[in-house]
Formats: structure tokens, C-alpha cells, sequence
């Protein structure tokens, strides 16, 4: 019975009032006669659905009337709407995008069971890396913890016969990578165990996308063939839509095969591992499982495989960097933060509006209005309000995903743009009610307490408690703008302090682009020396033009070819990054040459290995000394090379992480590596650069017809595409922040106008008593400076431990930025003042006579 | 108001109609009536019952009653509920529509019987 009643409160009080008592007659009835369990299980939805019915009907009833008194406040209405929106709007654009970075599941089968393999070599300091062919097939056949495993690698290949040679993504995959991934093909087949056969025929597996652009009707690719790197591969299947692994921009897979002697290669790291763990079996077991391995791997191989160890990841958890994770949150919280400020003001808001609504709210409690009606009508009105707000914050962060989706980590294999979808729209909805309801009622129900017609109808000064809540509300929404502007700063100036970084080269007017030598026509060095020289001889014969030259890749653009060098003398080995180059590279890239030569025409086959090495590696090696005429192994490239040159070191993998030291070598001397041969033309100019472009295409093409040309940028946006990502985490964080600004101030203004107007009475007597009208208007501005302050001090250690928390992404600087704070602070006050400005000065403005007669 | 604005009746209005055509009841009688009227095939529950019966209020087809039966039989908590002349005027338009219905679906075959 108490249940029954329980849940009668779910209709409206009227309709309890009337048919409550009736309701529970026929329950009582009922019970006496049924089975309790039937009768609950008809009861229960019975209640439930009219319930719903029933509060509807009264909604439709009440809209009309919200409408028309909401008409009848533009001013508010329209400033509720537009908090709400913004608050709405920030909350679900940080929503999306955390959702899609770290909640949503990736598009695979049941993705929590499969993991990324990496070798380890912790005592050099790389806690991640490929694996190698062999390392890869023994660890696999040893392995107990999976149920399937694959290794895949990727590259850039030129797709010709379709009209323009295209150049592409495409991954090599082992048949166990599909079959760990799970995912279904959209037509045809993926690759299986018999395409790992080296004598397999050549086949291909297109992306959608691909598929789409080429043939129309993704499922006609199907049997057609490609030519891929002047091999011809037929299509067997086409991949749906958001399958995107290993990364976005991959557009087919091949089949990856190892001939026996590649099988045996222990030292060429260039395989990436995945793996679905055997139901039962746990990640951490696979962990022990993979270094158990790579121990035994070290004792049986103890040159390959010295201190190599294995280690195995999740999934996502090795897709997304530390540092994306902790942007995402860094963008959530800065959300939050918008979020609260905005509730902070539409609290203030909604109650100022109740209060002012005191006279007419007599009225109709005089008129016969019960409490629950009033308050239904507030709650109407306010859901009206967040509604229409929260539609609008929806599109605001609908149209915001393009800037977000610049913060989604590349490695992550999801779709491109966060999408609006079921679950970010629920959670928009869930945030606007929540909104709504929290402030459209909570004044209500506190204003509506006593519904004395007297206390209604009285201006008197209100009650102290609520004062003082809405001047909390004040201060939490100057604690959260602080906040939000130091992190902002100190983001700032982790990007300048990135972009300040010296890469170890000069970029301004610097024209590069990549031609990548298909294999087997340019297998032989005379073959490529032919076009080097014919591309770089018209290159430099061109005005303007002061210097090019070739090199493997340019720096910045690749972090791998690293190879362990060794000297006489040493016991030691040094990881070091290599590039294959033609003459003049250091002066075209102003890479400074700081002892002995350049490598020149006259490095060739027949001549001695030469070698030019960077500063650092000189150092470590000979320190003190002149490394000139000294020789050092690399091991693959070759052994006896001699250092004939010492340049500056650059920043090979990037401004923000460290380098390995670097050796260069002449291209004429390259053996095998056919991938480091040099496919970056980098063109130094005294004008403008981007004017060559034509030009430059044309001496190519001329060289040769077939060849593709991609990457046509200048190295000034090459350094710059290093602080991209930075730069869309700035923007983000600093519209938050301003959104953050603009509402505290909203909030401050309407608080102080709220005061000023409760206190007339107050100023006019004071006025009339003498005192001055600055005295007002000092009396007001220090009424806001103080809830600045008290913000402000609030804010200053939640900005440190927000700080702290963003630390990996701050490049190194510290939390505790003094300049930062006294500007956050600064700001925040003058916006204090700014936004009682107004209010202040309407204060001062009052003139006694008229107030004091009015009381 | 027009009595045919109100057609077609939700099948629960017109139950509770018939419910009330030959005496006046109270809600639980209501739902007796009409349960084993229609052979336990309708059972109305109370949320149901009353939301019909606070719209058809307000829509004029039925009206409280102050007239109480018997004291023997009375029950304090109950409120009596009376058929209205527009209720039996609606009531009554509502069976012809049907009617007109069954007949139309006689002609096509779908019903028993002649058309």
C-alpha cells in the first residue's frame, strides 16, 4: 500500500488529490482478490505510462502560458538561451570528442581482447619498437596466450593505369591481422593463409574509399586490377566504410611475405605486431609470456638479440599517447569548467527572474494558484529555455568538429570526424534537463516555501542565505574563468617554447617535395644518380634558385632509420639516424658545417665509405677530439666507414622529442636499403619559393614522365605542421575560455544589477544622510573586486593542480608561472569591474528624494 | 460542443459510456462492469480508468453524482459517477459508427453474416 502510494506521486498533485484516494479503494480491492505478483506486474507499467500521459498533457496545457510570459521577457529569455547554449554547446563538443578518443570501442571485434606487440631495448631507452621478421615468426610459434596473431607494416606506393598516378597508403598485412581484426569485408574476401604464400598470386584488398573513387560502385573493384608500384595485383575485396587500420589514411592492403632468407633476418626492426588474446587469457600473462620469449630469443641469439626484450600493449592504450589522453581530459575539464559557469549564471538568472516575478506570483496565489502549479510553470518555462538552448549548443558543437577532430590522435584507427551521434545527443539532452531543472526549480521551490500573499507582495531585502548562495555562484564563476586562463597560458607558452626550439636548420624559402624511385627501375645507383643529376642540375640552373639537393627524408618528416653504429675502441654500440644524400644537402637546408667536408661527387662505388656525422655523435664518440679520419660500422649499411665531415645536429623526430645523433652517407655508396634511397628534393631559393612549383614539376617531368610527385610543400610548413596540433589545442582551450569570461562577466553584471536594485532604498537614504556619490560607486565596485579576489584565490591552486595535471603536455613548463597567474588574476578582476560598471554607476545615479518617498 | 468532434472514441471511453448507461457506479464498480461485460477480456487498470475519466469530465460525457445509493452500500471514499445527455448523445453516435463499420465490412467479407 505505502508502494502504491509511493508511486501515486508521480502524477500531477491535482489529479492525486482527486482520484488518489479512488485509486488506492481499487488497489485495496484488487489485492484482496489477485495475486500480488500479477497485480504488481499490471499495476507498475499501468501507473508509470499514465503518469506520463498525464504530466504531458498538463506540459501541453502550460506551454501556451510559458510562451506568452517568456514573450513578454525577451531580455531574459534570450540571455538564458544563450548560456544554456554555450554551457550545452562546450559540454557536448568535449564530450564527443573524449567519448570518441577514449570511450567509444574501436571498430574491431571485440577490440579489448587485442593487443600490439613491440620489442624493448631498455637499456638504450626505447621502451617501444617494430619487431623483426624472424623475431616475429619464432615469438609466434612459441606463443600460448593468442588466438591469432599478424604483423603488418605500411608504405607509400604509386597506384598508376587510373588516370593519374596516384600515390597511396597501403599496408602489408600477414592473413592473421584480418583474421585478430575480425572485421567483415564489404564485398569479396580478406586475405587469408593462402595468400601468405610466396608464390601466391599477387591480390589486393581496397578501401572503400579507395574503391569508391575509382570504380564508382565500391563492389565492381572486385577482380579488376591495379597497378601497384608496377605490379599488377588483383582486387579480392573491398573493406566497408569506417574500417580504417592501421591507420586513416591507408587506402589498400597486399599480402605480406617472407621468403625464407627475409624470415631469418633477426635485425630489421620493420614489423608492427598484433594479437587477440585466447578467451581465459589475461593481457598480463601475455606480458610475462612475450618477455619470457625475448628472454629465450636472447640466450640463443645473444649478437641479434642482445637486450632486446618484448613487451604487449592494448590496444588503445598503445594508439593513444599519454598525451592525448590527458589533451582530452585537459579539453573535458576546461568543458566542465564552461559548463559550471554557465549553471552559475542561470541560477542567478532564474532566481533574480522569480524574484522579480513576486508581485504577479501574488497575484495568482490570490487568484487560487496551488504551489505545485507555480512551480510546474517555472519548470515549464525553464525546460522550454534549456531546450531551445541546448538545440542551439548542439549545432554550436556540431559545427565545431572540424576543430575538434584536429585534436584526435593520427594513430588512432577511428573515423575522421567525431560524429554527432545517439550518445553525445543523449548526453546533451541528459546535461539540458539537468540544467533546467536544477535551476528552473530550486528557486521555485525556495522562493514558493511560504506562499503568504504578504511576504510575497514586499520588496524587502531578501533572505541572507540566498545572497550569499548566488554570491558563491559569482565567485565559482570567476574561480572557473582563472582556471581556465592559466591553463590556457600555460599552453601558450608551451607552444612557444616548442616553436623556439632550434631544429638544427634554417627553413625560410626552402621548396621541397618527394619523388619516390619505384624498384626495380631505379634499382641500380647509376640509374638514380641519372635522375638525381638531371632533376638537380636544371633545379640549380634556375634564377633564384641557390641551392638543392636529395636527401632519404627530410628531417621532421620520418623518425625511423635508426641503426646501431660502432667504432674501434668502443665496447659500446650508438643507435643512430641514418640518410643517404647527394652533394650540397647541409648548404641547401643550412645545416651548419662545422668541420672537415660535404660529401661530393667523387664518393662513389670505387671510392672509400665516406661518412658525415653530426656533432653530438662526434662528441660522444671522440670527445675532445677531431673525429676526421675516423671510422665507425653501421651495422646493414656497411663497415669501415670513414668521417670525412662533422655537421650540426638537427631535430630528426621532431621538436619535442629527443634525436638520435646522425650520419649521412653518400647515395652513391648505398647498398641495398632500397627504402632510404634519396627521395626528398629540397630547393633553396632567394624569392619566393612557391612560384618554382611549375617549374620544378616540368624539370621532373621531363626527367621522367612516370614518375609521381607528391608532398609539394615548403620546409616552413613542415616546421610548422610540428605545432599544428598544439595550435588546435590552443584554440579550443582559449574559446573556452573566453566562453568562460563572457558568462562570469554576464554573471557579475547580473548580480550587481540584482543589488543595486534591492538596495535603492539603502543608497537613497545614505545619499540623503550626505554621503557622496563616489562613496556609492566605490561601495558597488568594491562589492565586485571582492568577489573577484575571493575567485581568484580560489582559483589560483585548483589552476596549479590543473597545472600539474597537464604537465605532459606542457613541454616542460612548470605550473607555477607567476606572469601567467598575475595575468589570469588581473584579468579576472578587470572584468569585475567592468561588469559592475554599469550597475555601480546606476547606483550612484539614484536620486534620494524620489526613492526614499517611494518606500 | 458537437458530438461527432469527438469520434472516434478511444475504445476505453466508450466502455466506461456503456459502464454507465444503465446505473450510476463508482470507479471500481466501473471497472467490474466493464471486465466482466466484455468476458474478463478488458480489465481496466486504475491509472487507466481515472485519466479516462478526468478527460471525459472535462469533456462533458459524464458528471459526478451527488446522489449516494443506500447507506448500507454507500462508501464514504467513493465518488459517483453519472452519464451526461451528451455522453448518451456521443455514446450513441459512436455505435452507429461502429455499425456503419461492421456493415461496410460485411460487404467486403471480412465480418460473419449478410450485409
Amino acid at each position: 500500500m505505502f508502494l502504491y502510494r509511493l508511486l501515486l506521486r508521480l502524477f500531477p498533485a491535482s489529479f492525486r488529490a482527486a482520484y488518489g484516494d479512488e485509486m488506492c479503494a481499487v488497489f485495496a480491492a484488487r489485492r484482496r482478490s489477485e495475486n500480488a505478483a500479477m497485480l504488481w506486474a499490471n499495476t507498475i507499467p499501468d501507473l508509470v505510462i499514465n503518469a506520463a500521459r498525464i504530466q504531458l498533457d498538463v506540459l501541453r496545457q502550460d506551454l501556451p502560458w510559458a510562451l506568452r510570459s517568456l514573450r513578454r521577457a525577451p531580455r531574459f529569455a534570450i540571455t538564458v538561451v544563450a548560456v544554456a547554449a554555450l554551457g550545452i554547446g562546450a559540454g557536448t563538443a568535449a564530450f564527443t570528442l573524449l567519448d570518441h578518443v577514449l570511450l567509444r570501442p574501436l571498430p574491431f571485434l571485440d577490440p579489448d581482447r587485442v593487443v600490439l606487440l613491440y620489442q624493448t631495448d631498455l637499456a638504450r631507452g626505447y621502451a617501444r619498437f617494430e619487431l623483426s621478421p624472424a623475431n616475429f615468426a619464432d615469438w609466434q610459434a612459441a606463443s600460448t596466450t593468442f588466438e591469432s596473431s599478424g604483423a603488418y607494416g605500411s608504405t607509400r606506393i604509386n597506384l598508376t593505369g587510373e588516370g593519374d598516378p596516384m600515390r597511396l597508403n597501403m599496408a602489408a598485412f600477414t592473413s592473421g591481422v584480418f583474421q585478430t581484426l575480425g572485421v567483415e569485408p564489404f564485398a569479396g574476401r580478406v586475405l587469408d593463409t593462402a595468400d601468405d604464400r610466396v608464390d601466391a598470386p599477387d591480390v589486393a584488398v581496397v578501401g572503400f574509399g579507395l574503391a569508391s573513387a575509382l570504380f564508382g560502385d565500391p563492389a565492381r573493384a572486385l577482380g579488376r586490377t591495379l597497378n601497384l608500384n608496377d605490379r599488377v595485383r588483383t582486387v579480392v575485396g573491398v573493406m566497408p566504410p569506417e574500417f580504417s587500420f592501421p591507420s586513416r589514411e591507408v587506402a589498400l592492403w597486399v599480402p605480406y611475405r617472407f621468403t625464407p632468407a627475409e624470415l631469418s633476418n633477426r635485425r630489421d626492426f620493420r614489423l608492427a605486431g598484433i594479437a587477440r588474446l585466447r578467451p581465459g587469457a589475461s593481457i598480463d600473462q601475455a606480458r610475462a609470456e612475450a618477455e619470457s620469449i625475448a628472454t629465450r630469443l636472447q640466450r640463443e641469439y645473444p649478437d641479434d638479440n642482445r637486450g632486446l626484450g618484448a613487451t604487449v600493449v592494448e590496444m588503445r592504450a598503445a594508439l593513444t599517447s599519454p598525451q592525448s589522453r590527458v589533451l582530452v581530459l585537459a579539453v573535458f575539464g576546461a568543458a566542465l569548467c564552461v559548463i559550471l559557469t554557465a549553471c552559475g549564471n542561470l541560477a542567478t538568472l532564474l532566481f533574480v527572474r522569480v524574484m522579480m516575478r513576486k508581485q504577479e506570483t501574488a497575484v495568482r496565489v490570490a487568484l487560487g494558484a496551488g504551489r505545485e502549479r507555480l512551480v510546474r510553470l517555472l519548470l515549464t518555462e525553464s525546460v522550454v529555455l534549456a531546450g531551445i538552448g541546448g538545440t542551439i549548443g548542439v549545432v554550436l558543437a556540431v559545427a565545431g568538429t572540424p576543430l575538434l577532430a584536429r585534436l584526435v590522435p593520427d594513430a588512432l584507427p577511428v573515423a575522421d570526424l567525431p560524429g554527432a551521434d545517439l550518445r553525445v545527443l543523449a548526453f546533451a539532452t541528459m546535461l539540458t534537463l539537468m540544467t533546467s531543472i536544477a535551476f528552473g526549480v530550486g528557486p521555485a521551490l525556495r522562493s514558493y516555501g511560504r506562499l503568504d500573499v504578504n511576504a510575497l507582495r514586499s520588496r524587502s531585502a531578501t533572505d541572507s542565505r540566498t545572497s550569499r548562495a548566488r554570491a558563491a555562484f559569482v565567485v565559482a564563476q570567476v574561480c572557473g574563468t582563472v582556471t581556465l586562463l592559466v591553463c590556457t597560458g600555460l599552453l601558450l607558452e608551451a607552444m612557444q617554447r616548442v616553436e623556439s626550439v632550434d631544429p638544427g636548420f634554417r627553413s625560410e624559402r626552402v621548396l621541397t617535395l618527394r619523388t619516390e624511385l619505384p624498384f626495380p627501375k631505379y634499382g641500380s645507383i647509376e640509374a638514380r644518380r641519372e635522375f638525381y643529376s638531371s632533376v638537380l642540375d636544371r633545379a640549380r640552373a634556375l634564377p633564384g634558385v641557390v641551392q638543392a639537393s636529395y636527401t632519404s627524408f627530410l628531417p621532421m618528416v620520418f623518425g625511423g632509420g635508426i641503426f646501431s653504429a660502432t667504432t674501434a675502441g668502443d665496447p659500446g654500440e650508438i643507435a643512430v639516424s641514418i640518410r643517404f644524400v647527394t652533394p650540397d644537402y647541409f648548404a641547401t637546408l643550412g645545416i651548419p658545417l662545422l668541420d672537415g667536408r660535404d660529401v661530393a661527387d667523387r664518393d662513389d662505388a670505387s671510392a672509400p665509405l665516406a661518412a658525415v656525422i653530426s656533432q653530438s655523435l662526434a662528441s660522444r664518440l671522440w670527445p675532445g677530439q677531431n673525429a676526421i679520419g675516423r671510422q665507425l660500422d653501421v651495422e646493414v649499411v656497411g663497415r669501415g666507414w670513414t668521417v670525412v665531415g662533422v655537421v650540426g645536429d638537427v631535430t630528426v623526430r621532431g621538436l619535442e622529442r629527443s634525436s638520435e645523433p646522425q650520419m649521412y652517407f653518400p647515395f652513391q655508396q648505398q647498398q641495398d636499403l632500397n627504402f632510404y634511397a634519396p627521395k626528398d628534393l629540397a630547393i633553396r631559393t632567394s624569392g619566393d619559393p612557391l612560384t618554382l612549383i611549375p617549374v620544378v614539376r616540368e624539370i621532373i617531368r621531363e626527367t621522367d614522365p612516370q614518375q609521381v610527385i607528391s608532398d609539394v610543400r615548403l620546409l616552413d610548413d613542415v616546421v610548422a605542421a610540428q605545432t599544428g596540433s598544439r595550435r588546435a589545442q590552443l584554440s579550443v582551450l582559449g574559446i573556452f575560455a573566453s566562453v568562460a569570461f563572457l558568462l562570469a562577466a554576464v554573471g557579475v553584471h547580473g548580480l550587481l544589477s540584482y543589488a543595486v536594485s534591492t538596495r535603492t532604498k539603502e543608497v537613497g537614504v545614505r545619499l540623503a544622510l550626505g554621503a557622496r556619490r563616489q562613496d556609492v560607486l566605490r561601495m558597488f565596485l568594491g562589492q565586485a573586486l571582492k568577489l573577484g579576489i575571493a575567485g581568484a584565490a580560489v582559483a589560483v591552486p585548483l589552476a596549479y593542480a590543473a597545472g600539474r595535471a597537464m604537465e605532459p603536455i606542457l613541454f616542460g613548463v612548470g605550473p607555477g608561472n607567476l606572469v601567467i597567474y598575475a595575468a589570469a588574476v588581473a584579468l579576472a578582476l578587470a572584468m569585475a569591474i567592468v561588469g559592475s560598471l554599469v550597475p555601480a554607476a546606476r547606483a550612484a545615479r539614484v536620486q534620494p528624494a524620489v526613492t526614499v518617498r517611494n518606500e | 460542443m458537437d458530438a461527432s468532434s469527438l469520434l472516434p472514441l478511444p475504445p476505453v471511453t466508450f466502455h466506461i459510456l456503456l459502464a454507465l448507461a444503465e446505473e450510476d457506479r463508482h470507479g471500481y464498480a466501473i471497472i467490474q462492469d466493464v471486465e466482466s461485460r466484455t468476458g474478463g477480456e478488458l480489465r481496466l487498470e486504475a491509472g487507466t480508468l481515472y485519466r479516462s475519466i478526468h478527460r471525459m469530465l472535462e469533456q462533458g460525457l459524464i458528471e459526478e453524482t451527488r446522489s449516494r445509493p443506500t447507506p448500507e452500500l454507500d462508501d464514504e471514499r467513493r465518488r459517483y459517477y453519472r452519464i451526461t445527455k451528451f455522453g448518451v448523445e456521443v455514446a450513441r453516435a459512436e455505435a452507429r459508427r461502429l455499425a456503419q463499420l461492421v456493415r461496410l465490412a460485411r460487404k467486403s467479407g471480412f465480418a460473419p453474416g449478410n450485409a
